[in-house]
């Protein structure tokens, strides 16, 4: 367990448990860090960072932002809205452009899926996938992993179900993989339209009753309805959504055991969880925030630490 | 060269027992100092000291933190490295620190445990502890002021202390890598 198998940090796939077990031993120490008094190291003090921000996000990129900056990292920042790519500059142009300005490491979110495995193949630096498309979403699963651990201890045996939107989000997908080669027991609920078809050969149960799903679980991670993806209708109303799989302090309340409430954000309230479960004890959604900038830490330095 | 067995068993206890006092002869009763052991192999000597201490002083409130380098080390990607928890739970502010490490060759960790240490806060006054000095091999200008054995030996060497604790066995030996 002395170093990681890869130079990317392209999906939870091809990661090994070996790998995913160093990055959230390596976040635990940054996760001391982050709260001294002083919450800076100068570990990547000559390293560039680009951060490629294709499709939209505050969350993963203020973390990232932040994670760079906790490690006396340089960073540019780059969004797709305000750039050349608008005029009609292709991907690989725009980051041969940006690496010509001796740019060590690329983290990159794109709404296309393998967008960052492509990049991996046809540009010299180190490449981290901060979402593609509707593929994977790397760092989030291993930051739900490291918060899972904190709260429950080792991740074998432990039950998750993830609830919502599955066929359009790459927090599930990526979650998938990552629980289960950690030893955990996965399932999905949600409406059958938004459940993708071949999610068995995951390994992955369905359960489309939210009660039974939560009643079974240790932990629930409540996706959010991502309608900015869906081109069609795959439920009525979103009103007769968050009736049917929308998690309210009542539903919490009457289950036999205490379970844990994730969500990757950012929240619809009143849609997949109501206000009070989110702001509730058992929900750990603002403790996945602050696990969130040390394990892209985490993940940044062992990156930067590969050689070749 | 066979391996040179430099201290072991009654001689190891000896040495920290003279650390000890040494240390006691500077910082009296421990109310204004801390000790803070470098990670991985130095809290081993910090923890035997701290326990030493307070059998001599009768003062169970010494503190002793463990500190890791890993983030401040100046060989960052020349090879890949782990690292180990840092567990300081006092400010070291206006303190006097004891920093303690098993072996002391280069310096180059202890520069690095000295910029560590400065998350944690202003201290007094920083002294350095080792249980081994190996001398003229310094590439930075840091001395120990608390030494346990001083030898000399060549850059081919490696020194390898044993501790009771994780070894079963307190010794320290001198071996071609």
């Amino acid at each position: 367990m002395s170093h990681l198998s890869v130079n990317h940090l392209l999906g939870i796939k091809s990661l090994t448990k070996n790998d995913i077990e160093l990055i959230l031993s390596t976040a635990q120490n940054f996760k001391e860090v982050i709260n001294r008094p002083i919450k800076k190291v100068p570990s990547l003090r000559d390293i560039t960072i680009a951060n490629l921000f294709f499709e939209n996000s505050t969350r993963t990129r203020l973390s990232f932002e932040l994670a760079q900056k906790r490690l006396s990292a340089d960073t540019i920042n780059f969004s797709a809205s305000n750039s050349s790519v608008k005029k009609g500059e292709t991907l690989i142009d725009t980051v041969n452009n940006i690496l010509a300005m001796k740019v060590d490491m690329i983290v990159m979110r794109h709404a296309s899926a393998g967008a960052a495995v492509f990049l991996s193949k046809k540009v010299n630096a180190k490449i981290i996938n901060a979402g593609d498309g509707a593929h994977e979403h790397p760092t989030q699963a291993l930051l739900d992993a490291f918060s899972i651990q904190e709260r429950l201890g080792d991740l074998k045996g432990k039950k998750i179900v993830i609830v919502g939107d599955i066929l359009h989000s790459r927090v599930a997908l990526s979650n998938i993989f990552c629980l289960q080669k950690l030893g955990a027991i996965v399932k999905v609920c949600g409406p059958l339209t938004l459940i993708p078809k071949h999610i068995a050969s995951l390994g992955v149960e369905v359960e489309l009753d939210l009660k039974k799903a939560l009643e079974w679980c240790d932990v629930a991670n409540m996706l959010r309805i991502q309608l900015e993806r869906q081109d069609i209708k795959y439920f009525p109303t979103l009103r007769e959504y968050s009736m049917l799989y929308g998690l309210d302090k009542e539903l919490l309340d009457s289950l036999s055991k205490k379970i844990i409430i994730m969500h990757p954000g950012p929240i619809n309230r009143g849609v997949e969880i109501t206000s009070d479960v989110a702001d509730s004890k058992q929900s750990i959604i603002l403790d996945q925030v602050e696990n969130g900038v040390a394990v892209r830490m985490a993940v940044m330095f062992l990156l930067a630490g590969r050689q070749g | 060269m066979q391996p040179k067995i430099l201290l072991e068993k009654n001689q190891f206890d000896v040495k920290i027992k003279r650390l000890c006092h040494q240390l006691i002869e500077a910082h009296n009763d421990f109310s204004e100092t801390v000790i803070i052991g470098l990670q991985p192999r130095g809290i081993f000597l910090a923890k035997r000291i701290q326990k030493e201490l307070q059998s001599i002083l009768k003062n169970k409130d010494i503190k002793c933190g463990a500190l890791d380098i890993t983030f401040h080390r100046d060989d960052f990607r020349k090879k890949e490295l782990i690292p180990n928890p840092t567990n300081i739970d006092f400010t070291i502010e206006d303190k006097n620190v004891v920093l303690v490490d098993d072996v002391l060759f280069t310096g180059r960790t202890i520069r690095a445990g000295l910029d560590a240490m400065l998350a944690f806060g202003r201290p007094q006054d920083v002294e350095l502890l080792v249980l081994v000095d190996r001398r003229l091999a310094r590439h930075v200008p840091i001395q120990a002021k608390y030494v346990g054995i001083t030898i000399d030996s060549i850059e081919t060497q490696n020194v390898k202390v044993e501790w009771m604790e994780t070894d079963g066995k307190d010794k320290i030996t001198l071996f071609d890598k």
